[in-house]
């Protein structure tokens, strides 16, 4: 049998080309069914523990999944926004701890998380270097937001503007790194999370400039009167907090209305989470859900698509088993001469059978082994695969 | 060495009669058989080395009466006893000239090959002149190098009986004769009989002997 496999062996490495198409089309039709499977399981389990490490999540009405999506892994999709007035709300109900979240902007694209300190508490994410954001305009990366950008404690980060045109002057702000994670497996390692505040001054809502009342320079003042200083677009906006000018940010409005993507909502026990969906049954500004039931909801649809998936890999193959058999039965016509040969030299003509049965299992071998390959290389960076195609 | 006795063979369509009532090789003994295209030489080699099987009479090789033989018997028989050099040389282009030279060994499972076949293969090859051509594929070869190679191929497991089937048949007359010294001394030096079928006539004074086959053919035949 040695001496069969070197034989095919010989004939292989004489023919590469064809070869290489065989091997490829059988480790595609074995490597794509597995790998799916590998992804899909993957993906089923970075969902399903994400969401249900999320008891409830409140926001606006409107799409459940794109709430989800945006709250859990930071989705691009803002859902529609709904203002502080519904944490004070939870506040007050007293029956589950409100965690407030901004996500709508962006760093060298990695998403930024306005939220408070309880996040980090009820995420389990601890601190691997530095420490948490204390003042305005500050935040803490995850990890691979880190690695990826080559940051670490005291170094900047610039927020990306919404809109590059935007003449209408929103500055992007550049942010102190103060600390960063320590790695989670999570979505949390692809964020920077700063304070709520400072995602608002990211927006416009609250910005810093140079003291009207106090200025040397006359020339930015387009109008004043005993109340109110109107300057003009000379005034300069500070697009840095630092211990200087912290004192000269302040936001305008009432802060219940400021904007909030969503509300995580950690209840008390399972009697208050009953309680507190309940309230919001009826209501038409809010909606309350359960993060593990709209993502069981996605995934049924994703299996009916992996079964649809199956089906046409499942025709593929039978396909690509056709084309093979048609290789191999032109290959013994090739071949005829050769065993003509042998035949005369005193072999029996199942010998080149033994031949082709080698060459066949040698190739399949090859196949196996790229496609476990590749299957071990999709289960090694499967969770990065599904967070990339998550987010 | 060979002896042929009371052969009888025709094929199923009945236009071809071939009967030897006689035929006799000696140890070492170099015979031609010479006659024309569609007289049987090839059917005689065929016979001969048992791939064809005769209606009557006995083919006895080195004491073994191969006709006798059941077939695998016949083929381990043929792969041990019977070396084939062709008109169109057979060597597989996608095997070295080593691993052609060692290809008997390999695929009948009745040679072994150990190291000692691998350095005889080395010597044969060297004496031949194609040992500084083992590793390349026959494709790269000239014909005269490709019938040494074939030569190789059919002398080395020490075989007591050479076929040869218009072995000199594609080479050009200074090849031809090269090839045939080449081919008588190194089955010389193994005590091999030879039995060549040829159409060259110019080469018939190097052989011991010369059968020619119209002497055999039936009277039925074509």
């Amino acid at each position: 049998m040695i001496d069969s496999l070197y034989i095919a062996w010989r004939y292989l490495l004489f023919n590469p080309a064809r070869s290489l198409t065989l091997v490829a089309c059988i480790t595609l039709v074995a490597f794509l069914p597995l790998s799916l499977q590998l992804l899909l399981d993957e993906a089923e389990r970075s969902l399903r523990s994400r969401s249900v490490d999320t008891p409830l999540l409140a926001g606006a009405k409107g799409s459940a999944l794109d709430l989800v999506m945006n709250s859990l892994y930071f989705d691009d999709q803002l859902p529609t926004t709904v203002s502080m007035g519904l944490v004070e709300r939870l506040e007050q109900d007293g029956l589950a701890i409100p965690v407030p979240l901004y996500v709508r902007f962006k760093t060298r694209g990695f998403p930024i998380v306005g939220t408070t300190l309880d996040y980090f508490d009820f995420r389990g994410l601890t601190i691997g270097q530095g420490r948490l954001p204390a003042l305005l305009g500050e935040c803490i990366l995850g990890s691979e937001v880190a690695t990826q950008l080559g940051l670490k404690a005291g170094d900047h980060l610039v927020s990306t503007p919404e809109n590059l045109f935007d003449l209408a002057g929103i500055y992007p702000l550049r942010m102190k790194v103060v600390g960063v994670l320590k790695p989670s497996h999570s979505e949390d390692d692809r964020a920077v999370f700063s304070d709520l505040k400072t995602t608002w001054v990211i927006q416009g809502l609250g910005h810093g400039h140079q003291d009207l009342a106090r200025t040397d320079d006359p020339s930015v003042i387009l109008d004043k009167s005993d109340s109110n200083v109107t300057a003009n677009a000379k005034l300069l906006q500070y697009t840095e907090i630092n211990s200087s000018n912290l004192n000269a940010f302040h936001f305008h409005g009432s802060p219940k209305a400021y904007p909030l993507s969503a509300v995580i909502a950690y209840p008390e026990d399972k009697r208050s989470e009953t309680i507190l969906r309940g309230r919001y049954v009826d209501s038409d500004k809010y909606q309350i859900l359960v993060p593990s039931e709209v993502i069981d909801g996605l995934l049924e649809n994703i299996f009916r698509i992996k079964q649809v998936l199956d089906t046409v890999v499942l025709i593929v193959g039978l396909a690509t088993l056709l084309a093979l058999v048609l290789v191999f039965t032109l290959s013994i016509r090739l071949r005829q001469r050769e065993m003509e040969t042998i035949f005369k030299l005193g072999c029996s003509r199942l010998t080149m059978v033994r031949l082709l049965a080698a060459e066949i299992a040698i190739v399949v071998l090859v196949s196996v082994a790229l496609g476990g390959l590749l299957a071990g290389a999709t289960t090694r960076f499967s969770d990065v695969l599904i967070r990339t195609l998550i987010a | 060495m060979l002896k042929i006795q009371s052969l009888a063979f025709s094929y199923d369509d009945g236009g071809f009669h071939l009967q030897i009532p006689e035929f006799i090789m000696k140890p070492g003994e170099r015979v031609a058989v010479i006659g024309p295209s569609g007289s049987g030489k090839t059917t005689l080699l065929n016979l001969i080395s048992g791939i064809t099987i005769p209606e009557r009479g006995t083919i006895v090789i080195d004491e073994e009466e191969v006709n006798r033989l059941e077939d695998q018997a016949r083929r381990r028989f043929r792969l041990r006893n019977i070396g084939f050099v062709f008109q169109d040389f057979e060597l597989l282009d996608y095997l070295s000239v080593l691993d052609n030279i060692l290809h008997p060994y390999r695929i009948g499972g009745v040679l072994k090959l150990d190291r000692s076949v691998r350095e005889r293969a080395s010597r044969l090859a060297s004496r031949l002149g194609v040992a500084d051509k083992l590793q390349r594929y026959p494709g790269r070869l000239s014909q005269g190098e490709r019938q040494r190679v074939a030569i190789c191929r059919a002398l080395l497991p020490k075989r007591k009986l050479v076929l040869a089937d218009e072995a000199t048949g594609n080479l050009d007359p200074e090849n031809k004769i090269r090839i045939l010294d080449l081919l008588f001394e190194s089955a010389g030096e193994q005590d091999a009989a030879l039995l060549a079928v040829t159409h060259d006539h110019e080469l018939l004074t190097r052989f011991d002997r010369v059968v020619d086959f119209r002497l055999f053919r039936g009277e039925n035949s074509g």
